[in-house]
């Protein structure tokens, strides 16, 4: 039997599918996948450091892609689960993929292609939710700012819909956890990270950052959200079902008003 | 912008508008035009969620309440003793785009009271899309209410601007729309349901020869019928709805529990409860009419007029079908599999796809998330251990209640409560 080998990659999904062509193609028996900063020598196994190539990379999208578009964007969507061990069981859902004819992803009784299913679900419902719950603030040199912190990193997969959606209007998303966020500068959307000072949630003290116009929307909107609901058949826990308390501090509606 | 006076009217405006249920925002696909603002998202987006739980997607106002009407559900009719206000276009058009540039909504939900002539407020409706689409540039989502006994030529316009339109027909049977609302004729609200029906097809075959066709109301109409306020059975109620999403192409019919209002002799009193419950077993109905293959005559009848209140729809209808049942898992077709209690649609797609590669026992169909509490009495798979024993329905329903729990079970229970 080979040694088994712990592959340690960049923390980039580049990185990751690099590393899954490296164990391909020099047919390594593969121990564990993991991140640079966050490595653990095995005790049985040798260390191999995987440098990002991304002409491998697109090989390895292109060769998933080739067997079917869901199962990638399963495999992107998963990957930014960052959930613990996701490397090695996505790791195992591409072998099974490339060793069967198509379909595999389908197959929902192989507890991997349904894990990896569900956890694709999970980073698609949090994807959905930013969407949702984006709160942008105008600044005094019109930018539309928000500031979040997803469960999952979903700031590459919102890119688009708010590109599409805010075509005329200055915008940046910032993940306070992840510390970058995405600016459109009216022509495309960049990366960036930032020194941020403070954290914009929804605080009852007014930032001198944001326009006057803006808290009086804010009031607006809180007084409508106020008025829209229907006393007699109030209802806090599905309330809370579809608004996790977690997000709550950066949503204007929930700000607490004197 | 004098947002003070903005202030006020929106609070009065808001609150009147929310007895209206429908908040959806799904269904159109309008793209953002020219780097303008705005786009409607296929899904829908709900962007918050309001205290009762339920979904705030759209800015949802009145453009007025003043009315010249007076029906008796409705909370701003004429002889009603509120305060009263008015929006002008652009106040409107303001709001809805400050309101979007903030991620707050998915678009506008436009109604009105109706002041002077349904085709005067209709006019105003259709002047804000308007201005929204044409001056401002806006692709988001527009909902206008078709004010009753509007023109066609208006109904038209309001298509061209609009992703949805809607008429409320609130009252599920015309004997009781001729008690409750005795100023409105049926016709008036059946005529602009007729135009937007025609002028939808039109534009669907017409669009296939003329890609650049304008489009109309692409997210199709609605309606929405208040339950529990004129004593109407469900079998009333579902078999008007089917009637409305036969006849009209409705997307959706929606039903609202009735909220009182008023004090009213023909009306439930002030305090009484909101029929959430009931509500909810008719939207049970409604999606599984409209998704699960059931036809309205199956789940209501003259022998069943009415819904049970302790067990959803679907295994009702099996409790009283059970020749149909044990339905094997690893062969049974779509339909059949659709009709199991405890499996939903989303299960039945995934044990489809699954079926292909091995055999599914209890196992696979749990992880799936098949809710076996229900489906075992119903079922077969790949295992040696399913229910042998020849049980009646009133028997399996006891099974089924006691090893399941329900929020509303303390509504109906008749087991006598022990602490009050």
């Amino acid at each position: 039997m080979n040694a088994s080998t712990t592959l340690v990659y960049d923390g980039s999904f580049n990185g990751f599918l690099t590393a899954v062509f490296v164990a391909f193609d020099e047919k390594i028996n593969v121990a564990d996948i993991q991140k640079n900063n966050q490595s653990q020598n095995g005790l049985f196994s040798e260390t191999e450091t995987v440098f990002t190539n991304v002409e491998k990379a697109k090989r390895v999208w292109n060769g998933i892609r080739n067997k079917s578009h869901n199962a990638i964007s399963n495999v992107y969507f998963a990957f930014l689960s960052e959930a613990e061990g996701v490397e090695m069981m996505l790791y195992n859902y591409i072998q099974k993929l490339m060793r069967t004819k198509n379909g595999k992803y389908l197959d929902y009784s192989d507890s991997t292609v349904l894990h990896i299913a569900q956890l694709a679900k999970k980073v698609g419902r949090e994807k959905h939710r930013m969407e949702a719950f984006v709160r942008f603030q105008l600044t005094k040199d019109e930018i539309y700012f928000a500031n979040i912190e997803p469960d999952f990193d979903v700031l590459p997969l919102i890119s688009k819909h708010f590109r599409d959606r805010y075509a005329d209007q200055k915008w940046l998303i910032y993940d306070v956890r992840r510390k970058y966020g995405i600016y459109y500068d009216l022509d495309h959307v960049e990366m960036v990270s930032l020194n941020l000072k403070d954290i914009h949630h929804n605080k009852t003290v007014k930032s001198d950052a944001f326009t006057n116009e803006e808290y009086e929307y804010q009031t607006l909107w809180n007084d409508y959200f106020k008025s829209t609901n229907i006393a007699s058949r109030i209802n806090p826990k599905l309330h809370k079902q579809h608004v996790p308390k977690r997000y709550w501090k950066y949503l204007s509606e929930k700000k607490v008003t004197a | 912008m004098n947002f003070e006076r903005i202030r006020e009217k929106l609070n009065i405006l808001a609150d009147a508008a929310k007895y209206d249920v429908s908040c959806a925002s799904s269904g159109s696909d309008r793209s953002n035009k020219n780097n303008g603002l705005g786009n409607a998202s296929k899904m829908g987006i709900c962007h918050t969620y309001t205290a009762d739980g339920r979904c705030v997607s759209l800015l949802k106002i009145l453009l007025t309440n003043h009315c010249i009407f007076d029906c008796a559900y409705c909370v701003t009719r004429k002889s009603n003793d509120v305060p009263r206000a008015a929006f002008k276009v652009q106040e409107v058009v303001d709001l809805t785009i400050n309101f979007y540039r903030r991620n707050y909504i998915e678009g506008l939900f436009l109604s009105s009271g109706i002041f002077k002539s349904p085709d005067h407020t209709m006019e105003r409706l259709v002047a804000v899309a308007k201005k929204l689409r044409e001056e401002e540039n806006f692709n988001g989502y527009i909902h206008l209410k078709s004010i009753p006994g509007a023109s066609d030529e208006l109904m038209y316009q309001a298509g061209l601007y609009a992703d949805r339109l809607s008429v409320n027909i609130e009252v599920p049977t015309v004997s009781g729309l001729k008690l409750l609302a005795p100023d409105k004729k049926h016709e008036d609200f059946t005529k602009p349901m007729e135009k937007v029906k025609n002028e939808i097809v039109r534009y669907t075959t017409e669009r296939k020869i003329i890609k650049s066709t304008p489009k109309y109301a692409p997210a199709g109409q609605s309606t929405q019928m208040i339950v529990g306020a004129s004593g109407e059975s469900d079998k009333d109620i579902m078999y008007s709805a089917s009637y409305y999403y036969k006849t009209y192409n409705m997307k959706r019919v929606y039903y609202s529990g009735y909220v009182p209002v008023t004090h009213d002799s023909r009306l439930p009193a002030i305090g009484s409860k909101v029929p959430m419950l009931r509500e909810n077993r008719l939207y049970q109905t409604d999606w599984l009419l409209r998704f699960y293959g059931f036809s309205v005559g199956e789940l209501l009848n003259t022998q069943h007029p009415n819904l049970d209140m302790d067990v959803d729809p679907k295994l009702s209808w099996a409790l009283r079908n059970l020749h149909h049942f044990p339905v094997d898992v690893n062969s049974a077709d779509k339909h059949l599999l659709a009709r199991i209690p405890g499996i939903g649609m989303q299960s039945v797609y995934k044990i489809i796809k699954a079926r292909k590669f091995r055999k599914l026992n209890w196992d696979h169909l749990k992880k799936i998330g098949v809710a076996l509490n229900r489906a075992q009495y119903f079922m077969v798979c790949d295992s040696r251990l399913w229910e042998r024993r020849d049980m009646d329905a009133e028997k399996i329903k006891g099974m089924i209640l006691q090893t399941s729990s329900g929020k509303f079970r303390n509504q109906y229970s008749t087991q006598l409560s022990l602490f009050n």
